[in-house]
């Protein structure tokens, strides 16, 4: 059963580094604003003049149905 | 199978139909034009650039500049997600060179690239977002902008050398985002760390709270023959060293407010927490240093991390509103001086006495002055409550606070700001108490009783004990205190008020914190403000009185009165809108009296008793607001504005008044008298004329005569009462507008639902009351257990979370339920 020592020191060694990584995330403000992240990472960064004029248009039709 | 197939035709059959008559009937095409920017409805199709129309002239103007970036992608994001510029003012951002404001107003700067955090009021969708963070696209001076859209805020790093900060603002300016510009907001970070922090001890507790338990299964379970004496002394020594953060980190705030609270002689509610957290603590490490059992620290470590938790699920703030703001946020923070007719700008508190300054149309007047210029109209409504504008001449004293209407007027100061008449109301007792500490709040009260109770059980415990088996009786002194430590009771608190903050929330009445929802629940008195509060702001009901107006009447007037900024011909307007317009020409306008100009040939005049009448009104009609109308001459008749009161007022009054006393406070002439008595009764008190200064002495006088005082305001004017008073809320039409320092914001729309806050807020009480109760239940079980000095590890580890969880699910459940009843939450 004395393998259980080394299980639990592995064990302890990933929780502390999760802990660390939790940390290291609340410094660096990912914990400063909530919303605005999930609204960023829906923009597209570059849409050509074609689909702009699409665009409107499909919204349109997503009303309609 | 035939008729089943005949009724599914028929269903589809009728479903068809259905979807006919909706498109005929109820998507009737629409043939009114949306402005393509802000989805205004467009007065006609004269502006437009292909088959795109705009309302206005500025609209289209920032989808020219937007289309020309190539960044139309923020049409397609939102719909119509533009701000109006229909209303826009031309503002002069020449202040923003001066070097010591530009230092105060920025984060940081190394002579090249500078940050500055902006707060942006009218950001309001996800394409305001885009635009906002692909400003380098317009300006490639702009190096990065991050948005805060909970905070409204704005983090952009730009080089100097190519934009300058007024450059930047007016940038923004010009696409709707005008930047709120004064210091006030600089002051928010500090709550934001305390957050952090919250966080940090969070993750700590709950770190060393997992692994804890999980080393202490062996024991739970007894696991005697597995697990060998060596591993248990190796699991202990792991548990003391997890133990140690969380005793010295993640709870020390709570040893710092129990030892605060003693030193004033005050037994608060982390008294017995600080002491159950104490004795687990080294009771555990007795045990477990002389190998006579496993000790408590999951069970401490569990307490601290749910406490913590609790702490968290209070720490609700609404980051866009600011409940701390003064008179400073109102103001401009810059003035336009003119100096040997030369004009400069400087900083507003820079300003001195005998200064000449130059006061825009729709500028507020910093520093009280005298008017150099001829004559003018300045709305006091914000500061006195007196709801239509004054007319000052030449020579007269404008107060600070006033807002211009009209054209251009200088003016030379008298005082200084920040002892002008209206700012001087800062100066009074009640800015400077500090009323953080709740000393009357339900559970301080029973944590008094509570930890003398615990501490006379041990001690008999103790005692009890101590003649016949001295170990058993230390084991029992402290197995009661840990038991008894108030875990549950703790949160009751923190998660009813917490969940009742939210739901508040979602009710568009914004409270400070769980503090005032606690106080909310105590009040006896209400004060309303009038003008703002129980009215509608620059809504009066118009009626007209005299001859019979015509169609060409009614676009004559609307005509006219749109070349004039005075409120009143602003809500002639609006309240005839839609007609069409036609040229005017000889407009000619006299400042606060009247309009005169030629339509069509047709000579008329729209304004007061005295433009009109040309001579001095009569005392008696001198109450009543009045506009009259005269064509070539001949007097038509006139308009008479009747403040319009919020809807639901008679209804909330009646509801309130037999519960509590009602009282009405007014800057206002007594005209409204009469009105008024429709929805007050003769018990309450209507006070008229009030100033400022009258208001907070008024709710003194109250608070004196030991009534706890609820407040409803809105403007500068109650800002003193509004602070005096126990719970002082500000009603506004729209949230983001400036609101004088306050407890709670409340959105005008949710007036009527008052009674209902206030009735939720006492049944919060009684729920934290019930669960105190429930909690109590807990402890006399663990109680019976500890006395005996029969407290196992299991049986505390066990009881302590399943206490909590179970209070906490209780006081959330009960909120929730009799919010709904109250008609505050609706279920999904």
């Amino acid at each position: 059963m004395e393998v259980i020592i080394i299980l639990i020191g592995a064990s302890l060694l990933v929780a502390i580094g999760f802990l660390f990584a939790f940390l290291w995330a609340v410094k660096s403000g990912q914990y400063d604003d909530k919303y605005t992240p999930s609204v960023r990472i829906l923009f597209e960064n570059k849409i050509n003049s074609e689909e702009q004029n699409n665009a409107p248009d499909k919204h349109e039709e997503i009303k309609k149905n | 199978m035939h008729k089943l197939q005949k009724r599914i035709f028929l269903i589809s059959l009728s479903v068809l139909f259905l979807r006919i008559m909706e498109e005929l009937l109820v998507k009737k095409p629409d043939l009114k034009v949306h402005c393509f920017h802000c989805g205004d409805e467009c007065r006609d199709k004269s502006i437009h650039i292909n088959e795109k129309y705009f309302c206005c002239n500025g609209c289209r103007t920032v989808y020219e500049m937007l289309y020309s970036n190539d960044m139309c992608t923020y049409y397609s994001i939102d719909d119509k997600p533009g701000i109006s510029k229909k209303n826009d003012l031309i503002r002069n951002f020449d202040f923003l060179e001066d070097l010591d404001l530009q230092n105060k107003l920025i984060d940081f700067t190394d002579g090249k690239v500078t940050t500055i955090t902006f707060f942006i009021p009218q950001m309001h969708c996800s394409s305001c977002i885009w635009i906002l963070e692909n400003l380098y696209k317009i300006n490639s001076g702009i190096k990065q902008s991050s948005v805060n859209f909970l905070k409204k805020s704005l983090s952009i790093k730009y080089a100097e050398k190519e934009i300058s900060l007024k450059e930047l603002v007016e940038l923004l300016d010009s696409l709707g985002y005008l930047p709120s510009l004064n210091f006030d907001e600089k002051t928010k970070v500090k709550s934001e760390n305390v957050l952090k922090k919250l966080y940090y001890k969070i993750g700590i507790a709950g770190f060393a709270f997992g692994n804890i338990m999980l080393l202490s299964f062996p024991e739970y379970l007894s696991i005697q023959d597995i697990v060998t004496d060596n591993i248990k002394v190796i699991f202990g020594t792991i548990n003391m060293i997890l133990a140690l953060p969380v005793l010295f980190y993640s709870g020390s705030e709570y040893y710092i407010s129990a030892w605060k609270g003693l030193k004033k002689s005050i037994i608060n509610i982390d008294v017995p927490i600080t002491l159950g957290i104490m004795v687990l603590f080294f009771r555990s490490y007795y045990e477990l240093l002389s190998q006579t059992g496993a000790g408590y620290l999951d069970s401490m470590t569990a307490l601290i991390f749910f406490l913590l938790l609790g702490k968290l699920f209070q720490h609700k703030t609404y980051d866009a509103l600011n409940f701390e703001r003064n008179f400073n946020s109102y103001f401009p923070i810059a003035v336009t001086i003119i100096k040997n007719g030369i004009e400069t700008t400087k900083p507003v508190e820079k300003l001195k006495v005998g200064e000449r300054i130059l006061i825009k149309n729709n500028e507020i007047i910093p520093a009280d002055s005298v008017l150099i210029s001829d004559k003018t109209n300045i709305d006091y409504s914000f500061v006195t409550g007196e709801s239509s504008p004054v007319v000052v001449n030449n020579g007269k004293v404008i107060y600070a606070g006033g807002k211009q209407i009209g054209a251009s007027i200088m003016v030379e100061t008298i005082k200084e700001v920040s002892q002008s008449y209206l700012t001087q109301l800062w100066n009074q007792d009640a800015f400077h108490k500090d009323y953080h500490s709740n000393i009357n709040s339900l559970v301080t009260i029973v944590s008094k009783y509570f930890t003398a109770i615990i501490l006379a059980i041990s001690s008999a415990a103790f005692i009890y004990w101590f003649g016949t088996n001295t170990s058993l009786a230390f084991n029992a002194f402290t197995a009661v205190l840990i038991i008894a430590c108030p875990c549950a009771l703790a949160l009751s608190t923190p998660f009813t008020l917490g969940n009742t903050l939210r739901i508040f929330g979602r009710n568009k009445f914004y409270v400070k914190n769980t503090d005032v929802v606690e106080k909310l629940s105590s009040i006896n008195s209400i004060v309303f403000d009038k003008t703002g509060t129980i009215t509608e702001t620059g809504n009066a009901e118009i009626k007209y009185i005299g001859e019979k107006l015509d169609e060409l009447d009614l676009q004559i007037i609307v005509s006219v009165s749109k070349n004039s900024s005075h409120p009143l011909s602003k809500q002639i307007c609006e309240f005839y809108g839609g007609t069409n317009i036609i040229p005017v020409s000889d407009y000619n306008e006299k400042p606060g009296l009247g309009i005169s100009a030629n339509v069509n040939g047709i000579k008329v005049s729209i304004g007061s008793y005295k433009f009109i009448y040309q001579k001095e009104i009569s005392e008696e009609f001198n109450l009543q607001t009045r506009v009259y109308y005269s064509v070539e001459g001949v007097i038509k008749g006139y308009f008479a504005f009747k403040n319009k009161y919020r809807e639901g007022l008679k209804e909330t009054i009646q509801a309130l008044r037999t519960d509590y006393d009602i009282s009405l406070l007014s800057g206002d002439n007594e005209s409204e008298r009469n009105n008024l008595l429709e929805f007050f009764d003769s018990n309450s008190q209507l006070l008229f004329g009030q100033s400022p200064f009258n208001k907070l002495e008024f709710v003194k006088k109250l608070q004196s005569e030991n009534k706890y005082v609820l407040m409803i305001g809105d403007g500068l004017n109650d800002a003193g009462a509004l602070k005096q008073s126990n719970v002082g809320i500000s009603l506004s039409e729209d949230i983001n507008n400036f609101s004088p320092a306050c407890d709670g914001i409340m959105e005008a729309k949710s007036f009527n639902k008052l009674k209902d806050f206030i009735s939720f807020s006492r049944v919060s009480k009684k729920i934290i009351i019930i669960s105190f109760i429930v909690s109590f239940l807990y402890n006399l079980i663990g109680l019976a257990f500890a006395v005996q000095g029969q407290l196992s590890p299991v049986i505390a580890a066990i009881l302590m979370p399943i206490s909590s969880i179970s209070v906490v699910v209780f006081t959330t459940l009960a909120t929730n339920f009799i919010a709904k009843r109250h008609g505050l939450l609706q279920w999904k």
